[in-house]
Formats: structure tokens, C-alpha cells, sequence
């Protein structure tokens, strides 16, 4: 164990927390929409690759640049998905949360079969913005700029959904309607407002962490899906419970598996199930879980 | 014999009828062979989901697995047809046991997930492992002779072989279904906490029923590697559990002859789509093999949003509610005679 450079040590665990971020970002989106919609959105990971490819074709297409996309692509995300809960996924409320899932699966083919179709299986580059290039010297190890600009923009923005949940008005209002929607619609809550501007932020957190992705990791349609499923993995170690649950559970669990890749690589790719299955043996409701 | 056992004696002879004269009609029979593997696996999917009402995502993990140890085992050792199929259910009952083992420990959307987990993980396991040959997958398997005599080399043989195996599943999954393990399953499925106080161990009776439902869904796998002569990575994939779940949906979740309606309607829909080609519909031209996944995926959206029950429950319902009508019109003439 001591013949592993420091350096490399590090490096993947700082490339583990990035990853942590994006599953702690998306996992957050899940628990949003699960907690209101009762619906696990299987299209979260399909809006995650609508992020990276908004920012990739803003700049081939419109010549945006990196930061007003970082800014423009959430929302116009966020706006497709008030959309599509507006038209489409409104029908399914009160059935089976199982037509939920369904739903939003096939709509994650649709996307990601839209953008197979037209830009191909292979990566595309996007490009590190001009002001985020080169390392920055942490004392005891250099990295990369942009690694440290994904992790602190993601505790930025975790730590503001957070405090939107968690400290205000609205949020007070989302959390009851988790509780109890119709008690809540009887005392003069617009309920089905909150709903869909629930499920476009939980589309537009996807689609940002989409964005914060697209310069480290290629722009590819099935990005999504492959994140998706691990978040799947994390939502289940975490439980839906708490918000600020799902965000430790995110992060850790990045680490865990950039650890993996420096000591036992062959696993890297397995680490998060592994880790589920030890979990459910020992604590079946999750981490965090309420739900026996 | 009661009513329900005469249906469903009716609906297994209309199968087998449709099925021997199914290759009359000058389909291939490479096309009706993995109709038949891929309806086993549907109809094996539709035993758990349809009966226990608990989504599994993860049922790819059971088929690839199941046509990895056929083709394995054939290629390898030499195993004839029957003992690699023998090979594929064992490989499905562990495989089964421990999948269930932990996601049963779950309720609803959790389960549904716990599935889909950790059948990515025996996807990741079949892209390093030497015994599946990553991204080439085993290749050009052998068809050996049926216990050592029946020779299956011709497709038509084999097509016989593997009806056989399919419709005894049907005809296996029934018997489950009027026994009285199957009817706690229904019991469970509508109303568990009853089924719980009435003193049913009702994790027992779902593991039972996931690990059936995984047997025979490795067995579909074997049946695909023998039939085709090949097993691959995508077999395993999470899109080939999204598949089954399509056909069951589209067939009618929960109903004994949806999954393998749904499963030839998928299957042929596939082929056609990819034999088409590039087609030139006015001014736009369409290369529609590439679009396999999007249309997959609107009838999935349109199956969950228009039609819920599937095209065999939709029709059921329609005759429920025919035959009540008419009932109701009987009993209203009745009455103004009366009166």
C-alpha cells in the first residue's frame, strides 16, 4: 500500500470527489422529484447528457460560451422538463408509481436515441473554458483548476438547494406537500405548480451537472444512462429520506470509488453495487432511510 | 375442470397450433427461434412482475448469464442441449437467489432499482470476466445433438425443440399460477399485510417466486445461444431488461399470452425496422435501422400513457365490459317483462 505515490493517491480521490459531486447533484434531483411526484425519474440521467450536449452545441452552434451556458442551459432544461411534466407526465399522477418509471424510461430512449441518431456513440470534446486551464498549487499537491472548480460549484449549488428545501418558505411548502400533497392543496397551495417547478429543477440541477461535466468527460448520449444507474446504486445506500443525506452519500461514495481505482482497480467499476449490497445486508432501509 | 383451467388449456393448444404452423408460413426460422427465446423471457419476466406486482429491472442479468453458461458450456465442454440448458437454469436459480435475496429486503421503487444495480454489476463482471470474451462475446457455438442422438443441426429441429421448451414453460407457469403457492402470490401482490397477519411468510413465497422467474429467464438465455450460436455483452445489458419489460407491457402485463404477443410484436418490429433500411418517405429520408431506440421508446411512452393493460388485457377488458353490457340489457328486459 505504501509503494502508491501520494500523488496519484490524491489525484484519484479528488477525481472521485468530482464524481461524488455529480451523483450527490443527481441523486439530489431524484430525491426532489420522488419525494413530490412519487415518480423515479428514469429520464434524469437522459437530462444529464441534454446538459452536456446543451453546452456543446451552444458554443458549436449559437457560439455561447462556457458561462452563459452554465447559466442558459439549466434553464432551458429546467423549462423542457416543466414541459414534458406539464403535458405528459401529469396523466400518470394517482396510478402506480411503477407507470412513472416506466414513462420516464422511454423517455430516456427517445433522448438518447435522438442524439445517437444524429451525433454518433463516439465522445465529443468540449473544450476547458480559458479561465478554468492549468493547476493550482494546494501546498501539498498540484490539480487541475477545473477539478477544483466542479467540486466547490456543486457544494455550491447542493448547499443552496439544500437551504432552499430546508430553510424556506417554499421549501417548508415542498416538504409538506412530500408529506401530505392534498392537505396541503386544501389549505390554498397551488400543488400542481409546485409539482412541475419541482420537476424542472430536478431536471435543471441534472442538466448543470451535465454542464460541469462536459470538458472532463466527452459529450456522448449514453453518459446519462451509465451515471444513472450508479446514482440508482447511491439513492439506495442514501435512502430518499434527506437531503443532506443523499449529498454525504453522493460525495462518499465518489471517493470510495476513486480509491478503488488506485487500490484494487478491477473493482472500480463495481465499488458503488458492491457497497449497495453490503448496505442492504446490514441496514435494508439505507443509510438515511425511513422506509423499512 | 372449472372455467379458469379451461382457458387456460384453450390458450396453451392455440399456442402450440400457432407454433407448428408458424414456419408453414415461410417465416425464417432463425426469426421464429428468437421469438421463442425472447417470448420464454418475457413469459418468465411476467410470472414475477405480473404475479408479485414488483418491478425487476435487472432480468437482462439472468438471460446473459443464462446464454453465456450454454454457450460456455457447449463450446467448452461440450455439453449436449440439454445439459447446457440444464447449466443456463442453474446458472439463473443462483444468480436468482442472491439478486433476490438482497432486493427483496425492499419495497416498490427501491426494489426496482436494487435490480437494475445490481444487474449492472453482473454486466461489469461479464465485460472483464475471460469466460464471456468481452466486447467478441462467444461466438459461433456449436449445436450438438440432442441427448446425444437427435441431431438439431437443421434450424427446423431446433425451432421444434425450443417450442417444446417454451410451451412446457407456459404450461409450467400455469399449474404454478392455479396451485396454492400461486394463488398466495396473487394474495400478496393485492393485499400484503392481509397475507402477512394470515401468517404467510411473504418474503419466502417473493424470493420463491423471483427465483423461479430467474430460472427460467436463464433458461431463455440458453435457448438464445443455442438457437442463434451466440452470446454477448448485449445480452446483458440493462436495455435487453428494458426490452422484456416492453413486451410484457405491450402483451399485457399480468396476463398468461400478452408477454409472448409482446415479445413477437417487439422482435418482428426490430427486424423489420433494421431490414428496411433507408426508406424515402417524400421529401425526407429516414435510415430507420438507426432509429430502433426511439421508436422503442415512444411505445413505451405511448404503451403507459393510452393503453396500461397491454393489447391482451385491453381486449379482455373490452369483451368484460361487452359481456356486462349485455347482462345489463338481459336483466332490464327482464324487469319491464316483470313489470
Amino acid at each position: 500500500m505504501f509503494d502508491i505515490p501520494l500523488q496519484v493517491l490524491l489525484g484519484q480521490i479528488t477525481i472521485g470527489l468530482v464524481n461524488g459531486c455529480f451523483y450527490a447533484i443527481l441523486s439530489l434531483g431524484l430525491a426532489l422529484i420522488f419525494g413530490l411526484l412519487n415518480v423515479i425519474n428514469f429520464a434524469h440521467g437522459a437530462l444529464y447528457m441534454l446538459g452536456a450536449f446543451g453546452v456543446y452545441l451552444a458554443m458549436q452552434k449559437l457560439g455561447v460560451n462556457y458561462w452563459w451556458s452554465l447559466l442558459l442551459v439549466p434553464v432551458v432544461v429546467g423549462a423542457f422538463g416543466a414541459l414534458v411534466e406539464r403535458l405528459l407526465l401529469r396523466r400518470l399522477i394517482g396510478l402506480d408509481h411503477l407507470y412513472g418509471l416506466l414513462f420516464t424510461f422511454g423517455l430516456a430512449l427517445v433522448l438518447e436515441g435522438i442524439f445517437r441518431d444524429i451525433y454518433g456513440s463516439a465522445g465529443l470534446p468540449y473544450p476547458t473554458p480559458p479561465a478554468l486551464r492549468g493547476l493550482v498549487d494546494l501546498g501539498f499537491m498540484r490539480m487541475p483548476i477545473y477539478r477544483v472548480w466542479i467540486v466547490g460549484a456543486s457544494l455550491v449549488v447542493c448547499f443552496a438547494t439544500w437551504f432552499l428545501i430546508e430553510r424556506t418558505r417554499l421549501g417548508s411548502y415542498l416538504r409538506a406537500g412530500t408529506e401530505n400533497a392534498k392537505m396541503v392543496q386544501a389549505l390554498g397551495i397551488n400543488v400542481p405548480l409546485m409539482v412541475t417547478f419541482v420537476y424542472a429543477l430536478g431536471a435543471a440541477l441534472a442538466a448543470f451537472a451535465g454542464v460541469l461535466a462536459a470538458p472532463i468527460y466527452q459529450v456522448q448520449p449514453l453518459m446519462g444512462s451509465n451515471i444513472l444507474i450508479v446514482t440508482f446504486a447511491v439513492v439506495v445506500i442514501g435512502g430518499l429520506g434527506s437531503t443532506a443525506g443523499a449529498i454525504a452519500t453522493g460525495l462518499a461514495l465518489g471517493v470510495i470509488e476513486g480509491l478503488s481505482k488506485v487500490f484494487y482497480p478491477e473493482v472500480s467499476s463495481t465499488i458503488v453495487f458492491i457497497v449497495m449490497a453490503l448496505v442492504l445486508l446490514v441496514r435494508p432501509a439505507g443509510l438515511f432511510g425511513r422506509e423499512a | 375442470m372449472n372455467r379458469t383451467m379451461k382457458t387456460s388449456t384453450a390458450l396453451l393448444i392455440a399456442l402450440a397450433v400457432v407454433g407448428v404452423l408458424a414456419p408453414m408460413t415461410g417465416l425464417y426460422p432463425q426469426f421464429l427461434m428468437k421469438c421463442v427465446a425472447l417470448a420464454l423471457f418475457a413469459v418468465a419476466f411476467n410470472f414475477f412482475t405480473g404475479n408479485v406486482g414488483l418491478l425487476s429491472i435487472g432480468h437482462a442479468a439472468f438471460f446473459g448469464m443464462g446464454a453465456y453458461a450454454a454457450g460456455y458450456a457447449t463450446k467448452e465442454w461440450g455439453f449436449t442441449p440439454e445439459l447446457a440448458l440444464a447449466a443456463s437454469l442453474v446458472v439463473g436459480i443462483a444468480l436468482g437467489l442472491v439478486m433476490g435475496g438482497m432486493a427483496i429486503r425492499r419495497q416498490g421503487i427501491y426494489f426496482a432499482m436494487i435490480t437494475l444495480a445490481l444487474a449492472q454489476m453482473v454486466y461489469f463482471v461479464c465485460v472483464q470476466a475471460p469466460f464471456t470474451g468481452a466486447e467478441d462475446g462467444l461466438q459461433r457455438i456449436p449445436r450438438h445433438s440432442l441427448f446425444g442422438v437427435i441431431d438439431l443441426s437443421s434450424d427446423l429441429m431446433m425451432y421444434a425443440f425450443v417450442l417444446a421448451i417454451m410451451i412446457a414453460s407456459v404450461w409450467g407457469f400455469q399449474r404454478i399460477m392455479e396451485s396454492p403457492f400461486g394463488q398466495v402470490l396473487l394474495a400478496i401482490r393485492d393485499n400484503e399485510p392481509r397475507a402477512i397477519s394470515l401468517g404467510y411468510d411473504v418474503q419466502k413465497y417473493k424470493l420463491s417466486a423471483f427465483t423461479i422467474s430467474a430460472a427460467v429467464a436463464g433458461l431463455a438465455g440458453g435457448v438464445k445461444a443455442l438457437t442463434l450460436g451466440f452470446a454477448g455483452l448485449p445480452d446483458a445489458h440493462w436495455t435487453q431488461s428494458g426490452n422484456v419489460i416492453l413486451m410484457c407491457l405491450l402483451g399485457g402485463l399480468g396476463t398468461p399470452l400478452g408477454p409472448v404477443i409482446g415479445a413477437i410484436l417487439v422482435v418482428a418490429l426490430e427486424s423489420r425496422l433494421s431490414g428496411l433500411g433507408v426508406v424515402q418517405i417524400g421529401p425526407v429520408t429516414l435510415d430507420l435501422s438507426s432509429k430502433v431506440p426511439i421508436i422503442i421508446g415512444l411505445i413505451f411512452m405511448t404503451c403507459v400513457l393510452l393503453f396500461r393493460r397491454g393489447i391482451v388485457g385491453e381486449i379482455s377488458a373490452a369483451f368484460a365490459s361487452a359481456k356486462a353490457r349485455r347482462k345489463s340489457v338481459a336483466d332490464d328486459e327482464k324487469k319491464s317483462v316483470a313489470s
